[in-house]
Protein backbone atom coordinates (compact mmCIF):
# COMPACT_ATOMS: atom_id res chain seq x y z
CA UNK A 1 0.00 0.00 0.00
CA UNK A 2 2.80 2.46 0.89
CA UNK A 3 4.47 2.19 -2.49
CA UNK A 4 1.32 2.21 -4.61
CA UNK A 5 0.92 5.96 -5.12
CA UNK A 6 4.51 6.29 -6.22
CA UNK A 7 4.18 3.36 -8.61
CA UNK A 8 1.07 4.90 -10.13
CA UNK A 9 2.66 8.32 -10.61
CA UNK A 10 5.72 6.68 -12.17
CA UNK A 11 3.56 4.63 -14.52
CA UNK A 12 1.64 7.73 -15.57
CA UNK A 13 4.87 9.66 -16.10
CA UNK A 14 6.05 6.84 -18.35
CA UNK A 15 2.74 6.91 -20.20
CA UNK A 16 3.07 10.65 -20.72
CA UNK A 17 6.60 10.26 -22.14
CA UNK A 18 5.55 7.40 -24.42
CA UNK A 19 2.55 9.30 -25.74
CA UNK A 20 4.71 12.33 -26.49
CA UNK A 21 7.35 10.21 -28.26
CA UNK A 22 4.64 8.43 -30.24
CA UNK A 23 3.12 11.72 -31.31
CA UNK A 24 6.53 13.10 -32.34
CA UNK A 25 7.23 10.10 -34.56
CA UNK A 26 3.83 9.74 -36.26
CA UNK A 27 2.56 11.77 -39.15
CA UNK A 28 2.47 12.05 -42.95
CA UNK A 29 6.23 12.50 -43.18
CA UNK A 30 7.55 9.09 -42.28
CA UNK A 31 9.75 9.27 -39.21
CA UNK A 32 10.73 6.68 -36.66
CA UNK A 33 12.38 6.36 -33.28
CA UNK A 34 15.80 6.39 -34.96
CA UNK A 35 15.05 9.89 -36.28
CA UNK A 36 14.42 11.12 -32.75
CA UNK A 37 17.69 9.55 -31.69
CA UNK A 38 19.48 11.18 -34.64
CA UNK A 39 17.87 14.50 -33.75
CA UNK A 40 19.09 14.14 -30.19
CA UNK A 41 22.62 13.52 -31.44
CA UNK A 42 22.35 16.45 -33.87
CA UNK A 43 22.67 14.15 -36.90
CA UNK A 44 19.17 14.49 -38.35
CA UNK A 45 18.60 16.04 -41.77
CA UNK A 46 17.04 19.47 -42.02
CA UNK A 47 13.55 18.39 -43.10
CA UNK A 48 13.12 15.78 -40.39
CA UNK A 49 14.36 18.26 -37.82
CA UNK A 50 11.94 20.90 -39.05
CA UNK A 51 8.95 18.53 -39.10
CA UNK A 52 9.61 17.26 -35.60
CA UNK A 53 10.74 20.45 -33.88
CA UNK A 54 8.62 23.08 -35.60
CA UNK A 55 5.46 21.21 -36.56
CA UNK A 56 4.97 18.30 -34.22
CA UNK A 57 6.60 19.36 -30.95
CA UNK A 58 4.59 22.60 -30.48
CA UNK A 59 1.37 20.76 -31.27
CA UNK A 60 2.15 17.79 -28.99
CA UNK A 61 3.16 20.14 -26.20
CA UNK A 62 -0.04 22.13 -26.68
CA UNK A 63 -2.07 18.90 -26.61
CA UNK A 64 -0.40 17.75 -23.40
CA UNK A 65 -0.82 21.11 -21.69
CA UNK A 66 -4.46 21.41 -22.74
CA UNK A 67 -5.23 17.87 -21.58
CA UNK A 68 -3.50 18.52 -18.26
CA UNK A 69 -5.34 21.81 -17.75
CA UNK A 70 -8.72 20.24 -18.51
CA UNK A 71 -8.19 17.22 -16.27
CA UNK A 72 -7.02 19.42 -13.40
CA UNK A 73 -9.90 21.88 -13.86
CA UNK A 74 -12.38 18.99 -14.05
CA UNK A 75 -11.11 17.42 -10.83
CA UNK A 76 -11.39 20.78 -9.05
CA UNK A 77 -14.90 21.48 -10.38
CA UNK A 78 -16.08 18.07 -9.16
CA UNK A 79 -14.83 18.86 -5.66
CA UNK A 80 -16.20 22.40 -5.72
CA UNK A 81 -19.67 21.36 -6.82
CA UNK A 82 -19.59 17.99 -4.99
CA UNK A 83 -20.96 16.57 -8.18
CA UNK A 84 -19.43 13.67 -10.08
CA UNK A 85 -21.03 14.95 -13.30
CA UNK A 86 -19.29 18.32 -13.20
CA UNK A 87 -16.76 19.09 -15.92
CA UNK A 88 -14.64 22.20 -16.59
CA UNK A 89 -17.36 23.66 -18.81
CA UNK A 90 -20.37 23.22 -16.56
CA UNK A 91 -20.23 26.77 -15.18
CA UNK A 92 -20.13 28.47 -18.57
CA UNK A 93 -16.43 29.33 -18.90
CA UNK A 94 -16.18 27.60 -22.28
CA UNK A 95 -19.40 29.22 -23.51
CA UNK A 96 -17.96 32.64 -22.79
CA UNK A 97 -14.71 31.70 -24.50
CA UNK A 98 -16.55 30.28 -27.52
CA UNK A 99 -18.67 33.41 -27.87
CA UNK A 100 -15.53 35.54 -27.82
CA UNK A 101 -13.74 33.29 -30.29
CA UNK A 102 -16.65 33.08 -32.73
CA UNK A 103 -17.01 36.85 -32.62
CA UNK A 104 -13.34 37.15 -33.54
CA UNK A 105 -13.73 34.58 -36.33
CA UNK A 106 -16.80 36.42 -37.61
CA UNK A 107 -14.66 39.52 -38.07
CA UNK A 108 -11.99 37.44 -39.75
CA UNK A 109 -9.52 37.76 -36.88
CA UNK A 110 -7.10 34.99 -36.00
CA UNK A 111 -3.99 34.20 -34.03
CA UNK A 112 -3.43 36.52 -31.11
CA UNK A 113 -6.79 38.29 -31.45
CA UNK A 114 -8.69 35.02 -31.56
CA UNK A 115 -6.94 33.82 -28.40
CA UNK A 116 -7.38 37.16 -26.73
CA UNK A 117 -11.09 37.20 -27.52
CA UNK A 118 -11.54 33.64 -26.26
CA UNK A 119 -9.69 34.36 -23.01
CA UNK A 120 -11.61 37.60 -22.43
CA UNK A 121 -14.91 35.79 -23.01
CA UNK A 122 -13.91 33.10 -20.52
CA UNK A 123 -12.89 35.67 -17.89
CA UNK A 124 -16.10 37.63 -18.44
CA UNK A 125 -18.19 34.51 -17.92
CA UNK A 126 -16.20 33.51 -14.84
CA UNK A 127 -16.68 36.92 -13.19
CA UNK A 128 -20.34 37.05 -14.19
CA UNK A 129 -21.06 33.70 -12.53
CA UNK A 130 -18.93 34.60 -9.52
CA UNK A 131 -20.73 37.90 -9.00
CA UNK A 132 -24.24 36.66 -9.65
CA UNK A 133 -23.98 33.51 -7.52
CA UNK A 134 -22.92 35.55 -4.49
CA UNK A 135 -26.37 37.03 -4.05
CA UNK A 136 -27.09 37.94 -0.46
CA UNK A 137 -23.80 36.60 0.78
CA UNK A 138 -24.90 32.98 0.46
CA UNK A 139 -22.48 31.20 -1.78
CA UNK A 140 -24.02 27.75 -1.76
CA UNK A 141 -23.16 24.91 -4.09
CA UNK A 142 -26.59 24.73 -5.66
CA UNK A 143 -26.72 28.49 -6.20
CA UNK A 144 -23.35 28.44 -7.91
CA UNK A 145 -24.28 25.43 -10.02
CA UNK A 146 -27.62 26.89 -11.11
CA UNK A 147 -26.13 30.30 -11.94
CA UNK A 148 -23.36 28.64 -13.93
CA UNK A 149 -25.69 26.35 -15.83
CA UNK A 150 -28.05 29.21 -16.70
CA UNK A 151 -25.19 31.44 -17.84
CA UNK A 152 -23.84 28.51 -19.89
CA UNK A 153 -27.15 28.11 -21.70
CA UNK A 154 -27.19 31.86 -22.28
CA UNK A 155 -23.84 31.53 -24.02
CA UNK A 156 -25.31 28.64 -26.00
CA UNK A 157 -27.83 31.05 -27.47
CA UNK A 158 -25.10 33.59 -28.25
CA UNK A 159 -23.10 30.86 -30.01
CA UNK A 160 -26.14 29.83 -32.07
CA UNK A 161 -26.75 33.45 -32.98
CA UNK A 162 -23.14 33.96 -34.11
CA UNK A 163 -23.23 30.74 -36.14
CA UNK A 164 -26.44 31.89 -37.83
CA UNK A 165 -24.86 35.26 -38.68
CA UNK A 166 -21.70 33.71 -40.06
CA UNK A 167 -21.14 33.40 -43.82
CA UNK A 168 -20.92 29.84 -45.27
CA UNK A 169 -17.15 29.77 -45.71
CA UNK A 170 -16.49 30.75 -42.09
CA UNK A 171 -18.66 28.02 -40.61
CA UNK A 172 -16.12 25.21 -40.94
CA UNK A 173 -13.56 27.12 -38.89
CA UNK A 174 -16.17 27.88 -36.26
CA UNK A 175 -17.36 24.30 -35.96
CA UNK A 176 -13.78 23.07 -35.65
CA UNK A 177 -13.13 25.63 -32.92
CA UNK A 178 -16.26 24.60 -31.07
CA UNK A 179 -15.32 20.92 -31.16
CA UNK A 180 -11.79 21.60 -30.07
CA UNK A 181 -8.94 21.80 -32.51
CA UNK A 182 -5.19 21.88 -32.08
CA UNK A 183 -4.10 22.43 -35.69
CA UNK A 184 -3.15 26.07 -35.15
CA UNK A 185 -1.60 25.51 -31.76
CA UNK A 186 1.76 27.12 -31.06
CA UNK A 187 4.22 26.28 -28.29
CA UNK A 188 2.16 26.80 -25.10
CA UNK A 189 4.65 28.74 -22.97
CA UNK A 190 2.10 30.70 -20.93
CA UNK A 191 -0.25 27.74 -20.81
CA UNK A 192 2.35 25.40 -19.37
CA UNK A 193 3.38 27.97 -16.76
CA UNK A 194 -0.27 28.34 -15.70
CA UNK A 195 -0.66 24.55 -15.64
CA UNK A 196 2.39 24.07 -13.47
CA UNK A 197 1.47 26.91 -11.11
CA UNK A 198 -2.12 25.69 -10.90
CA UNK A 199 -1.02 22.14 -10.20
CA UNK A 200 1.30 23.22 -7.41
CA UNK A 201 -1.35 25.46 -5.83
CA UNK A 202 -4.08 22.81 -6.11
CA UNK A 203 -1.90 19.99 -4.79
CA UNK A 204 -0.88 22.17 -1.85
CA UNK A 205 -4.60 22.45 -1.02
CA UNK A 206 -5.01 18.71 -1.55
CA UNK A 207 -5.74 17.66 2.03
CA UNK A 208 -8.32 20.43 2.40
CA UNK A 209 -9.96 19.32 -0.85
CA UNK A 210 -10.17 15.75 0.49
CA UNK A 211 -12.31 17.18 3.28
CA UNK A 212 -14.24 19.76 1.27
CA UNK A 213 -15.63 16.87 -0.77
CA UNK A 214 -17.51 15.72 2.37
CA UNK A 215 -19.48 18.97 2.39
CA UNK A 216 -19.16 22.53 3.67
CA UNK A 217 -20.34 21.83 7.22
CA UNK A 218 -17.97 18.90 7.75
CA UNK A 219 -15.13 20.95 6.28
CA UNK A 220 -15.94 23.87 8.57
CA UNK A 221 -16.09 21.58 11.58
CA UNK A 222 -12.64 20.22 10.72
CA UNK A 223 -11.12 23.68 10.71
CA UNK A 224 -11.31 24.73 7.08
CA UNK A 225 -12.20 28.32 6.23
CA UNK A 226 -14.75 27.09 3.70
CA UNK A 227 -15.70 30.24 1.79
CA UNK A 228 -12.16 31.46 1.05
CA UNK A 229 -11.19 27.94 -0.04
CA UNK A 230 -14.22 27.57 -2.30
CA UNK A 231 -13.61 30.96 -3.91
CA UNK A 232 -10.00 30.03 -4.52
CA UNK A 233 -10.92 26.68 -6.06
CA UNK A 234 -13.54 28.34 -8.27
CA UNK A 235 -11.13 31.00 -9.53
CA UNK A 236 -8.35 28.48 -10.07
CA UNK A 237 -10.54 25.98 -11.94
CA UNK A 238 -12.00 28.75 -14.09
CA UNK A 239 -8.59 30.18 -14.91
CA UNK A 240 -7.30 26.72 -15.89
CA UNK A 241 -10.36 26.13 -18.07
CA UNK A 242 -10.05 29.55 -19.70
CA UNK A 243 -6.41 28.79 -20.51
CA UNK A 244 -7.27 25.39 -21.98
CA UNK A 245 -10.13 26.74 -24.07
CA UNK A 246 -7.94 29.56 -25.34
CA UNK A 247 -5.29 27.04 -26.42
CA UNK A 248 -7.52 24.60 -28.26
CA UNK A 249 -11.23 25.41 -28.15
CA UNK A 250 -13.70 23.39 -26.11
CA UNK A 251 -12.38 19.86 -26.16
CA UNK A 252 -14.94 17.76 -24.40
CA UNK A 253 -14.72 14.71 -22.18
CA UNK A 254 -11.14 14.89 -20.87
CA UNK A 255 -12.08 16.99 -17.87
CA UNK A 256 -15.02 14.76 -17.00
CA UNK A 257 -13.59 11.28 -17.32
CA UNK A 258 -9.95 11.60 -16.25
CA UNK A 259 -10.75 12.26 -12.56
CA UNK A 260 -13.26 9.42 -12.64
CA UNK A 261 -10.82 7.02 -14.25
CA UNK A 262 -8.39 7.73 -11.43
CA UNK A 263 -11.10 7.36 -8.77
CA UNK A 264 -12.12 4.04 -10.27
CA UNK A 265 -8.47 2.99 -10.06
CA UNK A 266 -8.75 3.69 -6.33
CA UNK A 267 -7.02 7.10 -6.23
CA UNK A 268 -8.97 9.31 -3.82
CA UNK A 269 -6.39 11.47 -2.10
CA UNK A 270 -6.27 14.74 -4.05
CA UNK A 271 -2.62 15.22 -3.23
CA UNK A 272 -2.08 12.25 -5.55
CA UNK A 273 -5.16 12.54 -7.75
CA UNK A 274 -4.41 16.04 -9.03
CA UNK A 275 -0.88 15.39 -10.36
CA UNK A 276 -2.05 12.02 -11.68
CA UNK A 277 -4.94 13.74 -13.48
CA UNK A 278 -2.59 16.18 -15.18
CA UNK A 279 -0.38 13.33 -16.44
CA UNK A 280 -3.29 11.15 -17.56
CA UNK A 281 -5.25 14.02 -19.13
CA UNK A 282 -2.18 15.23 -20.97
CA UNK A 283 -1.34 11.74 -22.28
CA UNK A 284 -4.92 11.10 -23.33
CA UNK A 285 -5.12 14.29 -25.33
CA UNK A 286 -1.72 13.72 -26.96
CA UNK A 287 -2.86 10.27 -28.11
CA UNK A 288 -6.20 11.64 -29.30
CA UNK A 289 -4.52 14.43 -31.21
CA UNK A 290 -2.04 12.03 -32.81
CA UNK A 291 -4.96 9.94 -34.04
CA UNK A 292 -6.86 13.07 -35.12
CA UNK A 293 -4.10 14.03 -37.51
CA UNK A 294 -3.06 10.58 -38.73
CA UNK A 295 -6.27 8.54 -38.89
CA UNK A 296 -7.62 10.09 -42.11
CA UNK A 297 -4.39 11.83 -43.18
CA UNK A 298 -3.96 14.20 -44.92
CA UNK A 299 -7.38 15.13 -43.67
CA UNK A 300 -7.49 16.32 -40.03
CA UNK A 301 -10.30 15.66 -37.61
CA UNK A 302 -11.27 17.90 -34.67
CA UNK A 303 -9.53 16.34 -31.69
CA UNK A 304 -12.73 16.58 -29.62
CA UNK A 305 -14.22 13.72 -31.64
CA UNK A 306 -11.23 11.53 -30.83
CA UNK A 307 -11.25 12.26 -27.09
CA UNK A 308 -14.81 10.97 -26.97
CA UNK A 309 -13.99 7.96 -29.15
CA UNK A 310 -11.03 7.04 -26.94
CA UNK A 311 -12.58 8.09 -23.68
CA UNK A 312 -15.97 6.38 -23.86
CA UNK A 313 -14.77 2.76 -24.23
CA UNK A 314 -11.87 3.30 -21.83
CA UNK A 315 -14.21 4.71 -19.21
CA UNK A 316 -16.84 1.99 -19.64
CA UNK A 317 -14.16 -0.67 -19.34
CA UNK A 318 -12.91 0.83 -16.09
CA UNK A 319 -16.43 1.27 -14.78
CA UNK A 320 -17.17 -2.38 -15.41
CA UNK A 321 -13.88 -3.46 -13.88
CA UNK A 322 -14.06 -1.02 -10.97
CA UNK A 323 -17.57 -2.08 -10.04
CA UNK A 324 -16.43 -5.44 -8.83
CA UNK A 325 -13.32 -3.94 -7.26
CA UNK A 326 -14.76 -1.12 -5.23
CA UNK A 327 -18.23 -2.20 -4.34
CA UNK A 328 -20.01 0.44 -6.43
CA UNK A 329 -22.82 -2.08 -6.87
CA UNK A 330 -23.75 -1.85 -3.23
CA UNK A 331 -24.30 1.90 -3.18
CA UNK B 1 -12.47 25.60 33.77
CA UNK B 2 -15.08 27.11 31.47
CA UNK B 3 -14.65 25.87 27.90
CA UNK B 4 -17.57 27.48 26.15
CA UNK B 5 -19.61 30.38 27.40
CA UNK B 6 -22.53 32.31 25.93
CA UNK B 7 -23.93 35.64 27.06
CA UNK B 8 -27.37 36.95 26.04
CA UNK B 9 -27.29 34.63 23.03
CA UNK B 10 -30.15 34.98 20.59
CA UNK B 11 -30.54 32.30 17.93
CA UNK B 12 -33.35 32.04 15.41
CA UNK B 13 -34.04 30.02 12.29
CA UNK B 14 -36.88 30.86 9.94
CA UNK B 15 -39.73 32.03 12.14
CA UNK B 16 -38.60 29.94 15.14
CA UNK B 17 -36.77 31.62 17.99
CA UNK B 18 -34.47 28.98 19.44
CA UNK B 19 -33.37 31.04 22.43
CA UNK B 20 -33.70 34.76 23.05
CA UNK B 21 -31.25 35.41 25.87
CA UNK B 22 -29.26 32.35 26.71
CA UNK B 23 -26.47 32.43 29.27
CA UNK B 24 -24.69 29.13 29.24
CA UNK B 25 -21.37 27.99 30.67
CA UNK B 26 -20.00 24.59 29.72
CA UNK B 27 -17.14 23.48 31.94
CA UNK B 28 -14.57 20.74 31.46
CA UNK B 29 -15.83 17.42 32.79
CA UNK B 30 -19.52 18.27 32.34
CA UNK B 31 -21.97 16.20 30.32
CA UNK B 32 -24.69 18.42 28.86
CA UNK B 33 -27.81 17.35 27.05
CA UNK B 34 -30.09 19.50 24.90
CA UNK B 35 -33.73 18.40 25.01
CA UNK B 36 -36.60 19.69 22.92
CA UNK B 37 -39.33 18.89 20.44
CA UNK B 38 -38.67 18.37 16.72
CA UNK B 39 -38.07 21.74 15.12
CA UNK B 40 -37.29 23.51 18.40
CA UNK B 41 -33.87 24.43 16.99
CA UNK B 42 -31.57 22.01 18.82
CA UNK B 43 -29.37 21.43 15.78
CA UNK B 44 -29.32 25.14 14.93
CA UNK B 45 -28.11 25.93 18.44
CA UNK B 46 -25.44 23.23 18.21
CA UNK B 47 -24.16 24.64 14.89
CA UNK B 48 -24.12 28.14 16.39
CA UNK B 49 -22.12 26.95 19.40
CA UNK B 50 -19.66 25.29 17.04
CA UNK B 51 -19.20 28.62 15.23
CA UNK B 52 -20.61 27.25 11.99
CA UNK B 53 -23.58 29.61 11.96
CA UNK B 54 -23.70 33.22 13.18
CA UNK B 55 -26.11 34.00 16.07
CA UNK B 56 -28.70 36.79 15.77
CA UNK B 57 -27.06 38.56 18.66
CA UNK B 58 -25.09 37.85 21.81
CA UNK B 59 -21.62 36.65 22.57
CA UNK B 60 -19.95 33.23 22.45
CA UNK B 61 -16.55 32.71 24.02
CA UNK B 62 -14.30 29.71 23.65
CA UNK B 63 -11.81 29.62 26.51
CA UNK B 64 -12.48 33.32 27.17
CA UNK B 65 -11.86 34.34 23.55
CA UNK B 66 -14.56 35.50 21.15
CA UNK B 67 -15.48 32.45 19.03
CA UNK B 68 -16.13 34.45 15.86
CA UNK B 69 -12.66 36.01 16.01
CA UNK B 70 -10.76 32.72 16.34
CA UNK B 71 -9.32 31.05 13.23
CA UNK B 72 -11.39 28.00 12.16
CA UNK B 73 -8.42 25.71 12.59
CA UNK B 74 -7.90 26.71 16.22
CA UNK B 75 -11.63 26.24 16.90
CA UNK B 76 -11.49 22.76 15.36
CA UNK B 77 -8.68 21.78 17.72
CA UNK B 78 -10.97 22.49 20.67
CA UNK B 79 -14.50 21.80 19.39
CA UNK B 80 -15.56 18.71 17.46
CA UNK B 81 -19.04 18.09 16.14
CA UNK B 82 -20.97 15.03 14.98
CA UNK B 83 -23.68 15.96 12.51
CA UNK B 84 -27.10 14.36 12.38
CA UNK B 85 -26.65 12.99 8.88
CA UNK B 86 -23.63 12.67 6.67
CA UNK B 87 -24.12 12.28 2.93
CA UNK B 88 -21.22 11.38 0.70
CA UNK B 89 -21.21 11.75 -3.05
CA UNK B 90 -17.75 10.40 -3.76
CA UNK B 91 -16.59 7.05 -2.43
CA UNK B 92 -14.06 7.14 0.40
CA UNK B 93 -12.88 4.27 2.54
CA UNK B 94 -13.44 4.01 6.28
CA UNK B 95 -9.84 4.52 7.32
CA UNK B 96 -9.26 7.63 5.18
CA UNK B 97 -12.49 9.12 6.49
CA UNK B 98 -11.46 8.64 10.12
CA UNK B 99 -8.05 10.07 9.33
CA UNK B 100 -9.67 13.37 8.20
CA UNK B 101 -10.17 14.01 11.92
CA UNK B 102 -6.47 14.88 12.14
CA UNK B 103 -6.87 17.77 9.69
CA UNK B 104 -6.96 20.62 12.24
CA UNK B 105 -3.74 19.39 13.82
CA UNK B 106 -1.67 19.25 10.64
CA UNK B 107 0.13 22.13 8.92
CA UNK B 108 -0.92 23.10 5.40
CA UNK B 109 1.65 20.94 3.62
CA UNK B 110 2.07 18.30 6.31
CA UNK B 111 1.20 14.65 5.68
CA UNK B 112 -0.41 12.40 8.26
CA UNK B 113 2.21 10.73 10.43
CA UNK B 114 2.27 7.22 11.88
CA UNK B 115 1.03 8.72 15.16
CA UNK B 116 -2.01 10.14 13.35
CA UNK B 117 -2.66 6.76 11.73
CA UNK B 118 -2.34 5.03 15.09
CA UNK B 119 -4.89 7.45 16.57
CA UNK B 120 -7.30 6.67 13.75
CA UNK B 121 -6.88 2.92 14.34
CA UNK B 122 -7.43 3.31 18.09
CA UNK B 123 -10.62 5.29 17.44
CA UNK B 124 -11.92 2.68 14.98
CA UNK B 125 -11.22 -0.02 17.54
CA UNK B 126 -13.04 1.95 20.25
CA UNK B 127 -16.25 2.02 18.22
CA UNK B 128 -15.87 -1.56 16.98
CA UNK B 129 -15.09 -0.84 13.32
CA UNK B 130 -11.46 -2.01 13.31
CA UNK B 131 -12.02 -4.90 10.91
CA UNK B 132 -13.72 -2.90 8.17
CA UNK B 133 -11.23 -0.08 7.74
CA UNK B 134 -10.90 -0.66 4.00
CA UNK B 135 -14.66 -0.70 3.28
CA UNK B 136 -16.16 2.06 1.13
CA UNK B 137 -18.21 4.37 3.34
CA UNK B 138 -21.25 4.31 1.06
CA UNK B 139 -21.60 0.56 1.62
CA UNK B 140 -21.92 0.87 5.42
CA UNK B 141 -25.17 0.52 7.32
CA UNK B 142 -26.72 3.48 9.13
CA UNK B 143 -25.39 2.37 12.51
CA UNK B 144 -21.91 1.71 11.15
CA UNK B 145 -21.80 5.18 9.59
CA UNK B 146 -22.86 6.68 12.90
CA UNK B 147 -20.00 4.94 14.69
CA UNK B 148 -17.65 5.99 11.87
CA UNK B 149 -18.63 9.62 12.56
CA UNK B 150 -17.91 9.14 16.25
CA UNK B 151 -14.54 7.55 15.48
CA UNK B 152 -13.68 10.58 13.31
CA UNK B 153 -14.61 12.83 16.20
CA UNK B 154 -12.40 10.82 18.58
CA UNK B 155 -9.52 11.14 16.11
CA UNK B 156 -10.04 14.89 16.03
CA UNK B 157 -9.38 14.83 19.79
CA UNK B 158 -11.29 17.99 20.80
CA UNK B 159 -11.91 19.22 24.36
CA UNK B 160 -15.60 19.91 23.72
CA UNK B 161 -17.62 17.32 21.82
CA UNK B 162 -20.94 18.39 20.32
CA UNK B 163 -23.02 15.43 19.17
CA UNK B 164 -26.31 15.65 17.32
CA UNK B 165 -28.26 12.50 18.23
CA UNK B 166 -25.23 10.23 18.63
CA UNK B 167 -27.40 7.15 19.23
CA UNK B 168 -29.39 7.59 16.03
CA UNK B 169 -29.50 4.29 14.04
CA UNK B 170 -27.70 2.40 16.83
CA UNK B 171 -28.96 -0.84 18.33
CA UNK B 172 -29.37 -1.07 22.11
CA UNK B 173 -25.95 -2.63 22.67
CA UNK B 174 -24.17 0.04 20.66
CA UNK B 175 -26.24 2.84 22.21
CA UNK B 176 -24.96 1.93 25.64
CA UNK B 177 -21.43 1.22 24.44
CA UNK B 178 -21.12 4.58 22.62
CA UNK B 179 -22.72 6.61 25.40
CA UNK B 180 -20.44 4.96 27.97
CA UNK B 181 -17.43 5.70 25.77
CA UNK B 182 -18.45 9.36 25.44
CA UNK B 183 -19.34 9.66 29.10
CA UNK B 184 -15.89 8.36 30.08
CA UNK B 185 -14.31 11.11 27.99
CA UNK B 186 -15.93 13.61 30.34
CA UNK B 187 -15.60 11.86 33.67
CA UNK B 188 -12.13 10.35 33.21
CA UNK B 189 -10.54 12.62 30.62
CA UNK B 190 -12.03 15.92 31.80
CA UNK B 191 -13.52 16.83 28.43
CA UNK B 192 -16.96 18.38 28.00
CA UNK B 193 -19.92 16.82 26.17
CA UNK B 194 -23.00 18.43 24.70
CA UNK B 195 -25.44 15.91 23.28
CA UNK B 196 -28.77 16.27 21.55
CA UNK B 197 -30.90 13.32 22.64
CA UNK B 198 -34.46 12.19 22.22
CA UNK B 199 -34.31 9.30 24.68
CA UNK B 200 -35.04 10.95 28.00
CA UNK B 201 -34.00 7.93 30.04
CA UNK B 202 -30.63 7.49 28.35
CA UNK B 203 -30.09 11.24 28.66
CA UNK B 204 -30.84 11.12 32.38
CA UNK B 205 -28.48 8.20 32.81
CA UNK B 206 -25.46 9.63 30.97
CA UNK B 207 -25.76 13.40 31.39
CA UNK B 208 -25.58 15.65 34.43
CA UNK B 209 -26.63 19.03 32.97
CA UNK B 210 -29.68 19.70 30.86
CA UNK B 211 -30.75 22.51 28.56
CA UNK B 212 -34.43 22.51 27.63
CA UNK B 213 -35.52 24.38 24.50
CA UNK B 214 -39.24 25.05 24.59
CA UNK B 215 -39.42 26.17 20.97
CA UNK B 216 -40.65 29.69 21.73
CA UNK B 217 -37.32 31.20 22.75
CA UNK B 218 -37.72 30.17 26.39
CA UNK B 219 -35.12 27.87 27.89
CA UNK B 220 -34.46 26.15 31.18
CA UNK B 221 -31.23 24.64 32.40
CA UNK B 222 -29.88 22.84 35.40
CA UNK B 223 -29.29 19.45 36.94
CA UNK B 224 -31.67 16.50 36.62
CA UNK B 225 -33.27 17.40 39.94
CA UNK B 226 -33.85 20.97 38.74
CA UNK B 227 -35.31 20.49 35.28
CA UNK B 228 -36.18 16.84 34.69
CA UNK B 229 -39.46 17.36 36.47
CA UNK B 230 -42.94 16.48 35.29
CA UNK B 231 -44.14 20.09 34.71
CA UNK B 232 -41.05 21.03 32.70
CA UNK B 233 -40.98 17.84 30.63
CA UNK B 234 -44.70 17.85 29.87
CA UNK B 235 -44.43 21.47 28.76
CA UNK B 236 -41.34 20.58 26.71
CA UNK B 237 -42.87 17.66 24.83
CA UNK B 238 -46.53 18.67 25.04
CA UNK B 239 -47.24 15.10 26.02
CA UNK B 240 -48.17 13.51 29.35
CA UNK B 241 -45.28 11.62 30.94
CA UNK B 242 -45.30 9.18 33.84
CA UNK B 243 -42.30 8.85 36.18
CA UNK B 244 -41.60 5.29 37.31
CA UNK B 245 -39.03 4.10 39.82
CA UNK B 246 -36.80 1.58 38.02
CA UNK B 247 -33.90 -0.46 39.38
CA UNK B 248 -31.41 2.13 38.04
CA UNK B 249 -33.35 5.20 39.07
CA UNK B 250 -36.28 7.11 37.71
CA UNK B 251 -37.55 6.40 34.18
CA UNK B 252 -40.08 8.35 32.15
CA UNK B 253 -42.88 6.54 30.34
CA UNK B 254 -44.91 8.44 27.74
CA UNK B 255 -48.63 7.90 28.28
Amino acid sequence: MIGRPRVLLLALLLLALLSLLLSLTSGTVNTGWHDLLALYRGEADAITAQVILELRWPRSAAAFTTGGLLALAGSLMQVLLRNPLADPYVLGVSGGAASGALLALLFGLGGFWLQGAAFSGALLSMLLVFGLSHGSGNWTTSRLLLTGVVIASGWGAVIGFLLALSPEQGLRNMVFWLMGDLSYASLPTTGSVILLGGLLAATAMGRSLNILIHGDLTAGALGIAVMPLRRLVYLLASLLTATAVTLAGSIGFVGLIVPHMLRLLGVRDHRLLLPAAVLLGGSLLVCADTLARTLLAPRQLPVGILTAMLGVPLFLLLLHHGRTLHGLDNR
Amino acid sequence: MTLLETRALEVAIGSTTVCCSLDLAINAGERWCILGRNGAGKTTLLLTLAGLRPPQSGYIALRQQALSALPRRQVAQLIGILFQEQTDVFPANVFDTVLTGRHPWLGPLQWESDTDRAMARTALKAVGLADIEQRIVTTLSGGERRRLGIATLLTQDPQLLLLDEPTNHLDVHHQIQILQLLSDLATEDNRALLLIMHDLNLAARYCDRFLLLFGDGETAQGSAADVLTRPYLERLYQHPLLPLQGPQGQVWIPQ
